[in-house]
């Protein structure tokens, strides 16, 4: 007897288990009438308060939670907390992305059917959280003015695996000398027909326009859940 | 750098198959996307470390490198995008967002040492 090498075919998929529980959890938002809204960004972009001023601008019309994700502090979820809604803090050590079975186990015992939206904001980073599906309705992706207008183009994947892209900081736009239409084409150029908001957390400025979005997609979500 | 958690998930699916199947494999062969989100080069160094210790020890991994290939609404066809940076059809110039391929993370065969009779 010799040995000689033979292919197995197996085709599986290596994600298959974070897609799996991405899959439960999305089933369960379905069934809660919940509106799942996730953001990725680099570190620094203004997740943190761009959430903030989302959640503390929602919370008189809509019941609104947060789910944030970070390496080693729960300076986030201080900060969350002082627009009253209630936050939860995964802390994920050294790992660099959120996976759906984290996600799964910081939603143990909420009542997912008494919320209108939940939040879950991405560990900082644009490469790896591309990879991981959270069973969120909706994935923001966020630059700040601040970055240069060519991140889109550097990280296409990120910009491929989200839904919406959010341009932040836009008061300092003409002091950095920040090109709007430049980063517009950029964005267009690696995910064409990307809806684009720019908005300033600190100013308000912009913020009407993705709030009124985010509450069309709500009602859209509930209309055909109810057909 | 995520890339070691997914080598470690492709290691623990290969010693699976090949501790149901009772063979010993030689190598592993995963399809990867190129918007998979994950690097080939960080993947082959973190794949030798997710060996140690498992039935996949001294193992290789065999990495084909998927092309993103977007579908054209204007030609109506599938074509490959020549560059991640710019979505648009390399025929006519249609803003394209119909990704047909390149998102794949997918292994795809085991590589065995299958045992045949000498030849007489």
């Amino acid at each position: 007897m010799r040995p000689e090498p033979r292919l197995i075919e197996v085709r599986k998929n290596v994600l298959k288990q974070n897609d799996v529980v991405a899959r439960a959890l999305r089933d369960r938002f379905r069934a809660a009438g919940v509106f799942v809204v996730s953001l990725v960004s680099s570190p620094g972009s203004g997740k943190t308060a761009f959430l903030e001023k989302t959640l503390t601008l929602l919370r008189p019309n809509y019941r609104v939670a947060a789910l944030v994700g970070d390496l080693a502090t729960e300076n986030d979820a201080l900060r969350l907390a002082r627009s009253q809604a209630p936050v939860k803090q995964i802390t994920t050590g050294t790992l660099c992305h959120l996976e759906a079975a984290m996600v799964q186990n910081a939603l143990e015992g909420w009542a997912l059917n008494q919320l209108d939206f939940l939040f879950i904001e991405n560990v900082g980073n644009l490469v790896c959280p591309s990879s991981y599906d959270l069973g969120e309705d909706l994935r923001l992706v966020l630059i700040s003015v601040t970055e240069g207008e060519d991140k889109p183009l550097k990280y296409p994947t990120i910009f491929n695996s989200a839904d919406v892209a959010i341009v932040t900081k836009v008061d300092l736009a003409a002091v950095v000398e920040f090109s709007w239409e430049t980063a517009y084409n950029n964005i267009q150029a690696v995910r064409p027909g990307m809806p684009v908001f720019q908005l300033s957390a600190k100013t308000g400025e912009g913020l009407k326009e993705y709030l009124e979005f985010l509450a069309t997609r709500l009602t859209e979500l509930r209309q055909s859940a109810a057909v | 750098m995520h890339e070691l958690s997914i080598a470690m998930s492709i290691v623990e699916l290969a010693a699976e198959e090949a501790e149901r199947r009772g063979v010993q494999i030689d190598a592993v062969h995963l399809k990867l996307g190129a918007l998979s989100g994950v690097v080939k080069e960080a993947l082959l160094s973190c794949y030798e470390m997710a060996c140690e210790n498992t039935l996949l020890q001294g193992s290789r991994l065999v990495v084909d490198e998927v092309p993103v290939v977007i579908f054209c609404p204007s030609c109506r066809a599938p074509r490959p995008l020549s560059s991640v940076q710019l979505f648009c059809c390399p025929e006519c110039g249609t803003p394209c967002s119909e990704i047909v391929q390149g998102k794949e993370l997918e292994v795809v065969a085991l590589e065995i040492q299958e045992c045949v009779p000498n030849p007489v």
